[in-house]
């Protein structure tokens, strides 16, 4: 199978379980998810997956773990964010970091 | 063409949030190409999953060289929240037939979010559809714009798109990080996706990293006032 082919595969079954999510909340009876543990678990799955791309994303490249411009674009990006800036101006000014640096070498 | 004061007002703040996140799906559409995505598997992701955290996911797995499996995974983990929102929403919107699954597929941050936030049934009904749709539609028209102007600028790297797709994903976390049980989660996550590096394929510390946030959740005691403002901080 061409990798063309498993990605729409891979694309449509992660669809499909994304919409399944959505819709068992609005069907199930609402005290099946009352216990606050799934409501707590759920919510730290949430942080530990993005955290762990945060990571994953800016500190390795395949098997190894690498320090380029990433980290100094992630550094940029926290600034930004504790400043408030919007999303947009978040992601751009990473971009605009790494591209910068690497453009000086 | 709405009468109800508190319904246009949450209205309005349908149309801003919908135009904020809107701009954020042309880095969507960006890095969706730089990930190795088509078009027109870039724009099937936002019309079919709709759900921005998930659908960074999916692509940054795959982008990294993990196994489709693994970006499914991914992907229906981060979605597991959608299900919490649609317990709370269905009661508010009372949406049968039809109206049911397209609730549903609108079941996201950004509609939970307003539609709750609102004092009364109409406007709390107001806020969820205008906003969900609103989204649905500004989400999908800047995925195309950014794909097809990733497509046009070539290598990623030189831009820093590579960059930009951390900071993204460090965006979203960011509210989420108030607490210091989310901190100590968030911090544990990083030592076992980035410990597992070397050893696992590309995807599966990530995965690892949610089963720990599993045993946190399930294990330490926190308190209902504790738990009630984290309830908030969630749709905020």
């Amino acid at each position: 199978m061409s990798t063309g082919t498993m990605t729409w595969l891979a694309l449509l079954a992660a669809s499909g379980v994304v919409f399944a999510l959505k819709l068992v909340g609005h069907l199930v009876p609402e005290h099946w998810l009352a216990d606050p543990r799934v409501a707590r678990t759920a919510s730290l799955v949430t942080v530990a997956l993005l955290a762990a791309l945060v990571a994953v994303q800016t500190l390795t490249s395949g098997y190894h773990v690498v320090l380029d411009a990433r980290l100094p674009a992630l550094v940029v990006a926290a600034v930004a964010l504790a400043l408030r800036a919007p999303f947009i101006v978040v992601v751009i000014a990473a971009a605009a970091t790494a591209a910068g640096l690497r453009a000086l070498g | 063409m709405i009468d109800d004061p508190r319904a246009r007002t949450a209205v309005r703040q349908a149309v801003s949030v919908s135009v904020a996140t809107g701009l954020y799906g042309v880095s969507f559409g960006a890095l969706a190409v730089a990930a190795g995505l088509s078009l027109p598997q870039t724009i099937a992701l936002s019309a079919l999953m709709f759900s921005g955290g998930s659908q960074f996911a999916f692509i940054g797995v795959l982008g990294a060289g993990g196994t489709p499996l693994a970006a499914v995974a991914t992907a229906g983990l981060l979605g597991a929240r959608n299900a919490l929102y649609g317990v709370r929403v269905a009661p508010l919107l009372g949406a049968t037939g039809w109206r049911r699954p397209l609730a549903a597929h609108l079941t996201i941050d950004e509609s939970t979010a307003v539609g709750t936030a609102q004092p009364t049934p109409l406007a709390n009904r107001a806020g969820f559809w205008w906003t969900g749709i609103g989204v649905f539609v500004a989400w999908n028209a800047c995925t195309v714009a950014g794909a097809v102007l990733g497509d046009a600028l070539g290598d990623p790297r030189r831009y820093g798109l590579d960059a930009a797709a951390p900071a993204a994903f460090l965006a979203l976390v960011w509210p989420r990080l108030a607490g210091r049980t989310a901190q100590l989660t968030a911090l544990a996550a990083v030592v076992v996706a980035l410990g597992l590096t070397p050893i696992t394929p590309p995807g599966v510390g990530v995965l690892a990293a949610a089963l720990v946030a599993v045993v946190i959740g399930w294990t330490r005691p926190q308190t209902p006032r504790q738990q009630a403002a984290a309830d908030l901080r969630e749709v905020s």
